[in-house]
């Protein structure tokens, strides 16, 4: 199976959102791939949104199967969350899990006006009530199937897909 | 107790950290990711709510044999900051003399649910022995064991360091003081030498120091303005004032003349050297207070990233299933 060229999937995602983005508005990547996408997003509208980005690690509900994370980062919320609109990224969309994850973690900071989810691709299998917003693709793929958004030294998007 | 079977006990069969005993013979790689670790954990002590769930319904007991304010309350901390529940335990050490008394108690606790022992006692070996017994779900740290090992303030003043001074492969450090008793020196020296410190200098009168010294791959000094000169880091140790009645020392005020950190001979290192104590001090003996409150200390953010760090191995021990 070919997987697009996120760039394209970009533009069309930055096409939806250029409406709702207000200065007031707060753009908080999911570590990291959603951090990527809300930077490429930014690069084409411009604006100056408040900016944050998120690690779930500590808020995953499979801790106690699988650990931590090897490569926890600092979550950075630089400004109150209180009453703020929120607009959430992250790369793939898929069980849901990493969302509740991410919604209870900015909970913790405070309570936000609305949170909305932007995703690159909102890829099907979900197993929570979980939907997104914004999205660049919506496209099912096989379970076994493990898609992830990747950035090159120079700073260049990719999609790549393989085997979990 | 040989070191050699400690890295196993200690880490899974994938090599995941399963409870944190010495750091003597712990891989690099565990150093930096507990560090690296603990750096998130900072960053969730700024949120106005500092909890996150990790640790939800697990139960962690603080099992001290020995005294202790300073680390039974960071660990006391780190755990309800992981959401962990909390059981405090002083256990008078002299009615614990006995190993098996001490299994005993750890058994009992045991059937009471725990999840992780935070251990201290003032037998070498006792966190050791503790390991060996428990069920493969417990996890064990070590919270200091006589004079052996001192993990989690030792991973804490790595912390320290390498947030002021960013990295460790250009680093002179000092270590002054009564490095015979102190399990805290012994785990700094682990830390540093495995972390990459190029230049580890102990700094003590000759009656302080370990037997073993020259083989822990430090230089050692017997005069402070010498040992100081031109180091970045300067950890001080406690001298332990029980010791000072024995035939060691001649007296605290001598003490302090020679090897009392003062202004004056903090000049010695660089100036933009960091002041670190594992509390708690003895102003006036080991360290003077114009140093101790002075704009080099760092003391008192050793004791705050404590809790992160703390947080950072109980949160990797306890993901560390079989």
């Amino acid at each position: 199976m070919m997987l697009p060229e996120p760039n394209a999937l970009i533009d069309a995602l930055a096409a939806q959102l250029a409406p709702v983005m207000g200065t007031d508005c707060a753009l908080i990547g999911i570590h990291t791939g959603g951090v990527w996408l809300r930077d490429a997003v930014i690069q084409r509208l411009g604006g100056k949104c408040l900016l944050g980005e998120l690690d779930v690690s500590f808020y995953r509900d499979d801790f106690a199967q699988a650990g931590l994370h090897a490569e926890v980062q600092p979550s950075r919320i630089p400004f109150e969350i209180e009453g703020r609109s929120v607009i959430l990224f992250d790369d793939v969309l898929y069980t849901g899990r990493t969302v509740r994850a991410a919604i209870n973690l900015l909970f913790d900071y405070g309570r936000p006006a609305s949170i909305r989810l932007a995703v690159l691709i909102d890829r099907g299998g979900r197993e929570l009530p979980v939907c997104a917003d914004f999205t660049g693709l919506r496209q099912d793929f096989p379970a076994h199937e493990h898609i992830d958004l990747l950035r090159s030294e120079a700073g260049e998007l990719s999609l790549v897909h393989g085997p979990w | 107790m040989t070191s050699t079977m400690t890295p196993n006990l200690q880490l899974t069969p994938d090599g995941r950290l399963r409870h944190l005993l010495t750091l003597d013979g712990l891989p690099k790689r565990i150093l930096t990711e507990v560090l690296d670790t603990a750096q998130s954990f900072v960053s969730v002590g700024e949120r106005d709510v500092k909890k996150v769930p990790l640790l939800r319904g697990k139960a962690v007991f603080n099992v001290f044999f020995e005294n202790s304010t300073r680390t039974r309350t960071t660990f006391e901390i780190a755990a309800k900051r992981l959401s962990a529940d909390v059981v405090n335990l002083n256990v008078n050490a002299s009615s614990q003399s006995k190993g098996e008394t001490l299994l005993d108690t750890v058994s009992n606790l045991s059937a009471m649910l725990a999840d992780m022992f935070v251990v201290r006692h003032s037998a070498a070996g006792a966190a050791h022995l503790i390991a060996h017994h428990v069920a493969p779900h417990i996890h064990v740290i070590n919270a200091g064991d006589g004079r052996s090992a001192h993990p989690t303030q030792g991973l804490l003043d790595m912390f320290t360091i390498r947030h002021y001074k960013g990295d460790f492969h250009n680093l002179r450090v000092a270590i002054v003081g009564d490095v015979l008793h102190s399990r805290v020196a012994r785990s700094q020296i682990h830390a540093l030498t495995t972390l990459g410190c190029p230049e580890v200098r102990v700094i003590a009168p000759r009656t302080l120091l370990p037997r073993d010294v020259s083989g822990m791959g430090v230089h050692v000094f017997n005069r402070l303005e010498e040992g100081l000169k031109d180091v970045d880091v300067v950890m001080m140790l406690r001298l332990q004032n029980e010791r000072m009645q024995g035939a060691r020392l001649p007296s605290a005020g001598e003490y302090y003349k020679h090897w009392g950190l003062t202004p004056e001979k903090l000049k010695y290192a660089r100036p933009d050297a960091i002041v670190m104590h594992p509390g708690p001090m003895n102003r006036g003996v080991e360290i003077d207070s114009a140093v101790a409150d002075g704009g080099q200390s760092v003391i008192l953010p050793q004791v705050t990233y404590g809790i992160a760090v703390r947080m950072a191995v109980m949160s990797l021990v306890a993901g560390a299933n079989p």
